[in-house]
């Protein structure tokens, strides 16, 4: 039989269309089409893809589940590895993961898994398949700090393991990076992160929101007055940089935390509808060139009243670390990206409201530490741009709260939270993962990291006691 | 959810509300504050903390209704959210002869740390200024805790006519002051500022810059406080006077005036 090179599109809103709603810009596959697409699969008999998947999901079963017309099966397949598909199918950067590794893909068309991922957690949400746990609950409680995916996938598979969990959260909702960072038009919440998290909450797990842990309470009053075995720190990487330049301080100059947050945490997107405010003006300037600086700019375009949003990234398209799929849509919506450009200052009003980034374009010099290459500014090559807003995207750092109030727990010089390969801390049976030991990474390591702690922690407490 | 215990009206528009938060009145010191969200769908406000009762569980928040969120505030029977407690506590010593200067409002987070100096051992100093006597809060509470204390009013209803500082101003020329600690409205602890800097006198003011997480995630408080930028919630909510950049802070502070005007208004 030949080779079925036609990948499946996945159909979305019309750029002019979604530009101006906050909508779901991908709308999903058919039932047609997703069984189409699994069809076009070879089912390796040594399949490359599961060790592109940072869960090492069994992707062939469920994709031979969609196939067989068996949806209820693929989704459990998919949660055997996996408690949150429809989000990873969503955000998950499949093509540099499980899609670069599938055999299809030296012939040009990779299975679309990631869209069949969303499918299958969608056809969850639709029949209201919440997940099921039969693990008995042993009589071991194991806390998780932070409720973004690498907390969630903890909690889940702790929970499955048999544990009772409890995840504490900061903020007023569940979700962390999921909620107060990825946009509804790229996640929706009410749909598919409540639904998600829902799930695991029928598996027993349970859920505390407004627990600042290093504050409300510390992680020894968790280990030695509440009862917890065990604590996995996912506290994330959520403290904004910027980047020290002159004018950085001015009105409306936001990190892309609080412009975001306050867009998705705080719904300002709806407007006047919204309690919390945010002020766009017509301009936007957005610094960065990774996911979030797509997030943000993308948020900043589907305001009323916005007519130019500009993306400034001090390296070439080549170079730029978000999803391709982002940089696409952006860019089809109607984002202006200025390539090989820096701001060096912003220019305020004499009320102090950003009004202008002077900027200055780089070019390409030797690859640096991080093997891309390194930006040098061009003399003399300095220009202005009006602007009323700026989104400065441009990484975070680790929070250091946790350190602060937890004695003992080894940083390193960055403050991110030192473990070893299964996530154990210097702290005995606290373990830590996601963006507070890797730095700001991806949904789906820190779910992969969330999952192997949960393992570790599993182990470790299984142990005899040593004498 | 959070059930309000009692709830007073102490001034015009000025309410002291008693919470059920055991955690958070478990874990309390002076200075620090919370983040309270009044009900689904509403913003997140940051107050300071101003008594606990670890026995009994509670709180207890003085604030002003000034917008939409605060008139929301003034209404629920329970709060929606409630996060803390929040900030660093107030570093507490003997500083000797310690002043603490309260202006408005200013005066509800001051009440803890006047009562945690006045522990502490210091011989303490307590200057508070109000618009009329109307406004003026805690007086009663605040005499019971200072060696002295002395009242300015913008009308001469209570106390002195004229500006705290009028009164700060000769006990700093006797030198009579070791340490000063200022709470109240932007211009009133810049002016505090200036005026112990030239004397050297230590002085703390607590910022209250706008914040939406209050556990550093987004940096709308940033501050600069000697050139440096901080974040008043994990690095704050205190930082010496001498060392803040009042006009930024204010300038911050105004950012969203006319949508928050709005949202007032079309709560009305």
């Amino acid at each position: 039989m030949p080779l079925n090179l036609n990948r499946v599109s996945m159909p979305e809103q019309k750029p002019e269309v979604r530009c101006h709603n906050f909508k779901e810009v991908n709308l999903g596959l058919s039932l047609e089409s997703a069984r189409a697409e699994a069809g076009r699969c070879l089912f390796c008999k040594r399949p490359t893809c599961i060790a592109g998947c940072p869960v090492g999901i069994n992707i062939p079963q469920f994709i031979r589940a969609i196939l067989d017309n068996d949806l209820p099966e693929a989704v459990r397949r998919i949660r055997v590895d996996n408690s949150l598909p429809a989000i990873c199918g969503r955000v998950c950067p499949q093509e540099s993961q499980c899609e670069a590794a599938c055999v299809l893909h030296k012939k040009g068309a990779p299975i679309a898994i990631g869209a069949l991922e969303r499918y299958v957690g969608d056809y969850a949400i639709r029949e209201n398949l919440k997940a099921e746990c039969g693990a008995k609950k042993k009589n071991l409680k194991a806390a998780v700090v932070g409720s973004g995916p690498s907390g969630l996938a903890c909690a889940g598979e702790l929970r499955k393991l048999g544990y009772a969990v409890t995840v504490f959260e900061a903020l007023h909702e569940l979700g962390g990076v999921l909620t107060y960072g990825i946009p509804e038009f790229r996640l929706p919440k009410e749909t598919v992160v409540k639904f998600e998290i829902e799930s695991l909450q029928t598996m027993g797990v349970e859920f505390k929101t407004n627990r600042l842990i290093g504050k409300t309470h510390l992680i020894s009053d968790l280990m030695e007055n509440q009862g917890f075995a065990a604590v996995y720190i996912a506290t994330g990487a959520g403290y904004p940089q910027f980047m020290q330049i002159p004018g950085e301080d001015l009105n409306y100059v936001y990190s892309a935390n609080e412009f975001l947050t306050r867009m998705n945490l705080m719904r300002s997107y709806q407007g006047d509808a919204a309690a919390t405010p945010i002020f766009v003006g017509k301009r936007v300037a957005v610094i960065g060139g990774g996911n979030t600086a797509m997030d943000a700019a993308r948020c900043a375009l589907r305001m009323p009243g916005v007519e130019q949003v500009s993306l400034i990234y001090r390296r070439s398209e080549k170079e730029m670390p978000a999803r391709l799929e982002e940089a696409k849509h952006a860019q089809e919506e109607g984002i202006e990206f200025q390539f090989l450009t820096a701001p060096t200052e912003y220019l305020g009003t004499p009320e102090g409201a950003v009004h202008a980034a002077r900027c200055i374009r780089m070019d390409l010099g030797e690859p640096d530490a991080s093997g891309r290459r390194r930006p040098v500014v061009i003399p003399g090559s300095e220009f202005e741009i009006k602007v009323d807003a700026v989104v400065v995207a441009i990484g975070t750092q680790a929070n250091p709260i946790m350190a602060q109030t937890t004695p003992g727990l080894e940083t390193n010089k960055w403050g991110y939270i030192v473990t070893d390969q299964n996530g154990l801390t210097s702290l005995q049976n606290i373990y830590a993962g996601g963006d507070i030991v890797s730095g700001a990474a991806t949904v789906i390591l820190a779910m992969g990291s969330g999952r192997k702690a949960a393992q570790a922690i599993d182990r470790a407490l299984s142990m005899p006691p040593t004498v | 959810m959070f059930d309000i215990i009692s709830k007073q009206l102490i001034a015009p528009a000025v309410w002291r509300q008693t919470i059920k938060a055991p955690e958070i009145a478990g874990k309390r010191q002076a200075g620090n504050f919370v983040i309270i969200r009044p009900k689904t769908g509403s913003e997140r406000i940051p107050l300071t903390i101003v008594s606990s009762d670890n026995q009994a569980g509670t709180i207890d928040i003085i604030f002003q209704v000034v917008g939409a969120t605060t008139m929301d505030l003034a209404e629920v029977e329970s709060i929606q959210d409630i996060v803390g407690p929040l900030g660093h506590p107030t570093h507490i010593a003997n500083f000797g002869r310690a002043a603490v200067v309260g202006g408005g409002v200013g005066i509800a987070p001051l009440w803890p740390i006047a009562q945690a100096l006045k522990q502490a051992g210091n011989r303490l100093t307590t200057i508070l200024g109000a618009r009329s006597k109307d406004f003026l809060i805690l007086e009663e509470a605040m005499a019971a805790l200072s060696d002295k204390l002395l009242i300015a009013t913008d009308d001469g209803s209570r106390g002195q006519k004229g500006l705290v500082t009028e009164i700060l101003k000769p006990l700093l020329e006797e030198k009579k002051l070791d340490f000063v600690l200022a709470i109240g409205p932007v211009v009133m602890m810049k002016a505090v500022s200036e005026l112990t800097r030239p004397h050297g006198v230590k002085t703390m003011v607590s910022l209250n810059p706008l914040m939406l997480d209050g556990t550093g995630m987004c940096g709308v408080c940033r501050c600069k406080i000697d050139g440096q930028t901080k974040f008043a919630c994990v690095d704050g909510p205190e930082f010496d006077g001498h060392q803040v950049d009042f006009e930024n802070l204010n300038r911050r502070l105004g950012m969203y005036k006319s949508e928050e005007n709005q949202r007032r208004e079309a709560r009305k």
